[in-house]
């Protein structure tokens, strides 16, 4: 006779936000798998309308404590396209710079602190710390290299104030940023000691095949714009992002699902899907080092996520100091412009993903309409077909060893369930 | 660093209500220090960082997010039942939060604006402080909270005694820091003489005015502050957004923003 399972993560750990895991399990068929978001409700998109486009980047920061440069990134790009405002190459090159600190500190906080205990059965970075002091603190100092980029161009590293629609309040100086220099090249020597360290980690082996998405540039590794690129379908303008992907809602969860209109199957954002699609846009070094221990075969395998991040951050860290050392002082912190009615959207590189958000605005610059798509909301379905391939190894396991590893796939997605504006109500227990 | 014995340390706990989780990194920003605090309390709940878990009684327990939901209200009061202190940290914790901004609005409509089946989801129709619905021991302020502020909370607690945060506003840090002041020089509507100190004054220092994510601070005159401003041509709209940020919902910004919309009307809703 079949015996029905119920197993059941009442909250999810070592993750950013409030997210639930049910599975049910009938003999030996998985026959139910939710990943449920009951972060509450927030209601962005609505009160954003009725305010003006300058509140618009201190507002969306407020969604997600941990990627606030991506939120007001996207942002301001897109008022910017509904203004028709096109930003001086300085301007252009700090925004990278500010998302290469938010990339640094944000990777380097999953890798060091969240994702790198499950590899050595700990519960926390700190457990690991007693294991691999040196690890955990060049973790730490790798992460603080971030913050401080964060810190000097936006004011503070969480929810930071310099950012505007047009450029910056104020631009730094260069001894501001030249400070920086030192810093970011110990913590580039950390990075690669790091990286050599992760590639040596135990990866447990699942490559489940799917199409995965990310922004492409043709001149460098694509974080504040690029076309939509994919393993599956033709690249396309990010104008045309609503025509292609979709938001559904489903019972279960607070935030929204999203799949390609005319193929619901689900798709894979982040470091992955990034390292995919832009491999050679690496810095050099970056490069080299990703061909050498993150070969494109290997690299399908989830576990692994955490190889393309300390990825990242090497190349961040090398794109930082090139930004910094060409960086020579100008006038214009931001691009003055007058308010008109329009339409405009945008697509960035958070850190866990694309996103993608646009704003209907008045002839008196205020919002009169808000979309925003975080990218966890668009791994949600990814994640839940992703665990429905992995349960099967795992099914003659005891029901906490199976939440745990099940937790563990959840972990490589870095998902970040507070971005998930768009929030839900589900049965569960105790948190 | 020498590591206290278990039965030493304090049960330190952490929780999440409506939120963006920013204030518990904060805790997780101390890169410098997060490794010996560890060595001195005992981390029990923190759902962000480890997964080990252990239920209650609590030594100190420091709650982020605003209450929002049916269920949040009674999550709440367990969570207070089983802290000894219990500290609230960040604008979401002290003054409701961004998402307060529904105080002003028909929830429905929102409901209905962001989901197409608004019948699945639980919210309330406000979002409040934690002080609204439980004793709170000591708020912490900020949107997000000062790391350091927050380590000499934690530790003020753990060493029994209360914390030294000030309580005046933004306009002196301002002053030591240098800064031009914009509410003098610029037709702005600068925050500043209202606003809590904490954040070192950033805004004025990026030549931008307060936007006031620390909350109200002591003896502040808001009404004389904003006449000021109307006065030298910032509209109402303009005012009342001001006022309606992150701290919405703190009693003073409120009280102030619906001042302005009674006696200076605007041709549109706000927020």
């Amino acid at each position: 006779m079949s015996r029905s399972r119920k197993i059941t993560v009442n909250a999810l750990t070592r993750v950013e936000g409030e997210g639930a895991l049910h599975i049910r399990i009938d003999g030996n068929e998985i026959a139910e798998v939710r990943l449920c978001i009951y972060e509450p409700p927030r209601f962005f998109e609505a009160f954003l309308c009725g305010r003006s486009i300058q509140d618009v980047p201190d507002m969306t920061a407020r969604i997600c404590g941990i990627c606030p440069v991506a939120y007001q990134m996207v942002s301001v790009h897109a008022l910017e396209a509904a203004l028709g405002i096109a930003v001086t190459p300085e301007i252009r090159q700090l925004r990278r710079l500010l998302y290469c600190g938010e990339w640094i500190e944000s990777h380097a906080l999953h890798i060091f602190m969240l994702n790198a205990a499950d590899f050595f059965g700990c519960a926390n970075g700190i457990e690991l710390a007693k294991q691999f002091p040196e690890r955990i603190n060049d973790g730490l100092r790798i992460k603080k290299t971030g913050n401080s980029i964060v810190e000097i161009l936006g004011g503070r590293a969480i929810h930071p104030v310099n950012v505007r629609v047009g450029g910056f309040h104020r631009l730094p100086s260069r001894d501001e940023l030249t400070s920086l220099l030192q810093p970011l090249c110990g913590a580039l020597d950390a990075a690669i000691d790091s990286a050599e360290w992760i590639a040596g980690f135990d990866f447990p082996s699942f490559e489940p095949d799917c199409e995965w998405v990310a922004l492409h540039h043709p001149d460098e590794y694509a974080m504040n714009e690029g076309v939509i690129a994919s393993t599956r379908f033709p690249a396309i303008d990010v104008g045309e992002y609503e025509r292609d992907f979709a938001e559904t809602q489903v019972a279960h969860s607070n935030a929204l699902h999203s799949t390609r209109r005319d193929h619901p199957s689900s798709y894979l954002l982040g470091p992955l899907a990034r390292l995919t699609l832009n491999r050679h846009r690496l810095v050099p070094d970056a490069l080299r080092l990703a061909n050498r221990i993150a070969p494109p075969s290997l690299m399908q395998n989830r576990f692994r996520s955490i190889l393309a991040r300390i990825i990242e951050v090497v190349s961040c860290l090398q794109q930082a100091i090139l930004i910094i050392e060409e960086y020579r002082e100008t006038k214009e912190a931001f691009m003055p412009h007058v308010a008109k009615a329009g339409f405009g959207c945008a697509a960035t590189e958070a850190p866990r993903g694309m996103m993608y958000h646009h704003y209907e605005i008045s002839d008196d610059g205020l919002v009169t309409k808000a979309k925003i798509v975080p990218p966890t909301s668009q791994n949600q379905r990814q994640i839940e077909s992703d665990l429905c391939l992995y349960l099967p190894q795992l099914i003659h396991e005891p029901d906490e060893i199976i939440a745990a590893e099940c937790e563990k796939l959840i972990r490589t997605y870095d998902p970040c369930i507070s971005c998930s504006t768009h929030a839900v109500t589900i049965d569960r227990g105790p948190r | 660093m020498t590591n206290l014995p278990m039965k030493e340390k304090k049960r330190l706990a952490v929780f999440k209500f409506a939120s963006c989780d920013g204030c518990q990194l904060s805790l997780l920003s101390c890169e410098d220090e997060l490794l010996a605090l560890a060595d001195k309390v005992e981390i029990v709940h923190f759902l962000e960082l480890s997964s080990h878990t252990q239920t209650g009684p609590f030594d100190l327990t420091l709650v982020e997010g605003s209450i929002s939901t049916h269920e949040d209200e009674d999550r709440i009061r367990e969570i207070r039942r089983q802290s000894r202190v219990l500290v609230t940290i960040g604008a979401c914790a002290t003054a409701g939060g961004i998402q307060s901004l529904r105080n002003w609005a028909d929830h429905d409509e929102y409901l209905q604006r962001v989901y197409a089946h608004p019948e699945y989801i639980d919210s309330l129709a406000t979002s409040t402080a934690i002080s609204d619905h439980v004793t709170v021991d000591f708020e912490l302020r900020g949107c997000p909270v000062d790391k350091v502020q927050l380590l000499e909370v934690v530790l003020a607690f753990i060493n029994q005694r209360r914390p030294n945060i000030p309580s005046h506003s933004v306009c002196l840090d301002c002053k030591r820091r240098g800064v031009v002041c914009i509410a003098v020089t610029q037709a702005k509507p600068c925050l500043g003489p209202i606003t809590q100190a904490g954040c070192g004054a950033i805004c004025p220092a990026y030549h931008r005015p307060c936007y006031g994510c620390f909350g109200p601070c002591d003896q502040a005159n808001a009404k004389a502050m904003s006449e000021h401003y109307l006065e030298v041509g910032v509209t109402p709209l303009q005012m009342i957004h001001q006022l309606r940020n992150m701290n919405s919902a703190a009693k003073l910004f409120q009280i102030e923003s619906n001042r302005i919309e009674s006696e200076h009307p605007t041709n549109r809703p706000a927020p």
